[in-house]
């Protein structure tokens, strides 16, 4: 580090250098800012093209029917996106938070994962849920305020939303060590935990200890973040001077950076992850480079922060069109499989809106009910109170 | 809540079920008994393990449990607290000791935001039963940080439980019955009497933990404590004794939720309440007592209630805490002013 009297006395007309332990603006801005390409380490096995190419460390097998329900996972979850954006513009849900744009990198994640693997979502994961088999009407009471999540985490093995930036990281490091301390690590039966958070969330402390808790008890558990470049209006460069990938280095775990918008890649290096964890090996750092399509939510104005040409570029990287060029020019799906996925998102989206406009406000007891597993008798006098007093007013209404 | 199993005797029981012990040793005894009771109860916390915890609190269970089940964590609290959410949603019932006071707000976060909401927000579906263990308060002439009363703020949030043990046999019982708990309890030992001694009786059925309890009867007013100030009061109630007042202590044992119930009876009958603790005034447990007294006693008050607490101030530096801390002759300086109402 250097002192302040070199900060307040600079060598007349150096120009700065860069060496090992500091880079210059330039480089780190440089590395940071390279959307074009995601850096020379990004793991790409579909370009933005549809051309399928090879990488040296990840390579995948994929059938075409297995291409087909990839493609129709991420057609579906953008719909069930749009329409609870639209959702929102109609009054019908107080917020939305959109994934548009992201649908490769949850979906190539969440194919990866086993039914016996857990996940511990941030909030913007519609897509991860619907891998984990839960109907996306259970994420709208969210967001219209009747309820906050109600899949079973469980049974599901997808842990609610976790709205505190960062939180959930370290409650994911402590269920994969969980999964360690009951043996359930060590061989290809093995479980595993992935945990999601993104390009904001590196800079929380619970993140940091997240990644020391992993990395001291071995635990098996896939950080995979999302970078899609911008934390509301702040891009990555306020949140880290290196790419975050290499970030894993200093824990003493690897760092891969994928491209999140090529769902192949993605699914190749979450699957390879994983199975390093279930064999013990873990845990590892997924940077999935990506980018955020639409706003941070329905309440937020990107038109405030960044220029449209960004946008307009990453439109060229779409995660979904690259995938139908590939299924087309390979001939691996014909008119007929797109127009039926086609049916299907209308159909989904058809429900979506049913089930949204006709979700009922929550009882008044709901406010009091599960504060406590084992009760509370102050809590209850309360509830008591105030439902005698809403039953004062005519019918019981109020 | 379930009682904790009776028989919880091992080859290294002693013979007689009734012995003398600190406080500190009744705490590593308890803890010792639920984690022979339930092979899912660890242990976490910054030197817990060879070590045996700064005050020795833990001392000998990793030697007896093993690594796995009495961790040696990284020395990050919201690391300590956030993993044991993953531990507890995983079927482990995770007890975490914050090594001082002071250091708990490192882990508010998690404690506030997941701990306390995750059963709410899940309707049940998740049930945390994480123990966080910590001593607090003053009066052992520390540094900064370590001698703090912050209870208030975990009593003022919904989804947790906060407890308080002020004697060697509630110790005992008390953390045994915290760990069966399906709720998460925040567990606040008073450092500054962890080596007083007291008889505990290990075959003894112990008393509810979410319950208050009366150590003193008396006539004339009433004094409410809880941990290190219960000594504080009993000492009082003795003095007054000598000069011929009746007071009555009540150790509240439960913070929350509060059981004010044996606190109003004891009002209704002596018409003077005088409420005992560490903390700072404003906002706080003292305050919470107070109203509800008020509330629940208006007619039989014969004087304001009055309270005898730390000053709404940082701690101050440890040759002033005699002076910050409440002791017998503030307490009975009190106890006149309420007296002569």
């Amino acid at each position: 580090m250097s002192s302040p009297e070199q900060w307040t006395h600079p060598e007349p007309d150096a120009a700065p250098a860069a060496t090992a332990a500091k880079p210059t603006a330039e480089q780190v801005i440089a590395g940071l800012r390279a959307t074009d390409e995601g850096g020379a380490d990004l793991v790409q096995l579909l370009t933005p093209e549809g051309e399928r190419v090879q990488h040296p460390d990840f390579d995948i097998d994929i059938t075409p029917e297995e291409l087909r329900g990839l493609y129709r996972d991420m057609v579906l979850i953008r719909r069930v996106d749009r329409e609870a954006n639209a959702l929102q513009r109609k009054g019908q849900l107080g917020i939305w938070v959109p994934l548009l744009g992201q649908e490769a990198a949850q979906i190539g994640a969440g194919r990866a994962m086993r039914q016996t693997d857990m996940a511990f979502p941030s909030y913007r994961e519609h897509g991860i849920a619907w891998t984990r088999g839960i109907n996306p009407t259970e994420l709208l009471g969210i967001f219209r305020g009747t309820d906050q999540g109600t899949w079973d985490p469980v049974e599901k093995r997808f842990h609610p939303y976790t709205i505190v930036i960062g939180n959930q990281v370290l409650n994911a490091a402590g269920y994969a060590m969980g999964q360690k301390f009951d043996g359930k690590v060590g061989d290809d039966e093995g479980e595993a935990t992935m945990c999601f958070f993104g390009d904001g969330a590196t800079s929380q402390g619970d993140v940091h200890e997240g990644f020391v808790w992993a990395a001291v008890y071995d635990a098996p558990l896939v950080f995979f973040c999302q970078n899609n470049q911008w934390a509301i209006s702040e891009p990555t460069e306020r949140q880290s001077r290196l790419p975050l990938y290499q970030r894993a280095r200093g824990y003493g775990f690897p760092g891969i950076r994928v491209d999140g918008n090529d769902v192949l890649a993605t699914l190749a290096v979450t699957k390879w992850a994983l199975d390093e964890c279930r064999h013990g090996n873990g845990p590892i750092l997924i940077e999935a480079f990506t980018y955020r399509m639409d706003a941070h939510t329905t309440s937020d104005d990107p038109t405030r922060y960044r220029l449209s040409d960004e946008l307009e570029m990453w439109k060229l990287k779409d995660p979904i069109e690259r995938v139908k060029v590939y299924l087309v020019r390979q001939q691996w799906a014909d008119h007929e499989f797109f127009e039926g996925v086609e049916a299907d998102a209308d159909k989904l989206g058809e429900e979506l809106r049913e089930f949204c406009t006709n979700m009922p406000d929550p009882p008044a007891e709901r406010i009091f009910s599960n504060v406590y597993a084992e009760g509370n008798h102050n809590l209850e006098a309360q509830r008591d109170e105030f439902l005698d007093y809403v039953s004062g007013f005519a019918g019981g209404e109020h | 809540m379930a009682a904790p199993t009776m028989d919880r005797s091992s080859a290294a029981a002693p013979a007689s079920p009734v012995q003398t012990l600190t406080i500190s040793k009744a705490l590593n005894m308890g803890l010792r008994a639920a984690m022979e009771a339930n092979p899912k109860v660890i242990m976490m916390g910054e030197d817990i393990g060879k070590l045996g915890g700064v005050f020795r609190i833990t001392d000998g269970l990793q030697k007896d449990f093993g690594e796995q089940r009495v961790l040696d964590t990284p020395l990050a609290e919201s690391g300590i607290i956030g993993t044991a959410v993953g531990l507890a949603i995983r079927g482990y019932r995770p007890v975490c000791e914050i090594q001082f006071d002071g250091f708990i707000f490192p882990g508010f976060d998690q404690i506030v935001s997941q701990v306390a909401k995750l059963h709410y927000r899940t309707q049940g579906k998740i049930k945390l039963p994480i123990v966080i263990r910590v001593p607090f308060g003053g009066g052992i002439g520390a540094v900064e940080h370590h001698s703090e009363s912050p209870e208030s703020y975990f009593a003022h949030t919904a989804g947790l439980k906060v407890v308080s043990c002020s004697n060697p046999a509630d110790a005992y019982w008390m953390i045994q019955q915290a760990i069966d708990s399906d709720d998460p309890v925040l567990f606040f030992e008073p450092k500054r009497r962890y080596y007083e001694k007291g008889e505990v009786d290990t075959t003894a059925q112990p008393g509810k933990l979410f319950e208050s309890r009366v150590l003193r009867s008396g006539t004339d007013a009433t004094l409410v404590a809880y941990g290190p100030m219960v000594r504080t009061s009993l000492d009082a109630a003795n003095a007054a004794a000598e000069d011929g007042t009746s007071l009555e202590v009540i150790d509240l044992r439960t913070l929350s939720p509060l059981d004010l119930a044996p606190v109003y009876d004891s009002v209704r009958r002596t018409g003077r309440l005088i409420v005992v603790s560490e903390a700072p005034s404003e906002s706080s447990i003292s305050s919470e007592i107070a109203a509800k007294v008020q509330q629940e006693c208006f007619y039989s008050l014969q004087a304001p209630v009055l309270r005898v607490t730390g000053f709404d101030t940082p701690y101050p530096p440890s040759k002033l805490e005699e002076e910050f801390l409440p002791d017998l002759d503030r307490v009975l300086h009190a106890v006149d002013r309420s007296l002569a109402w």
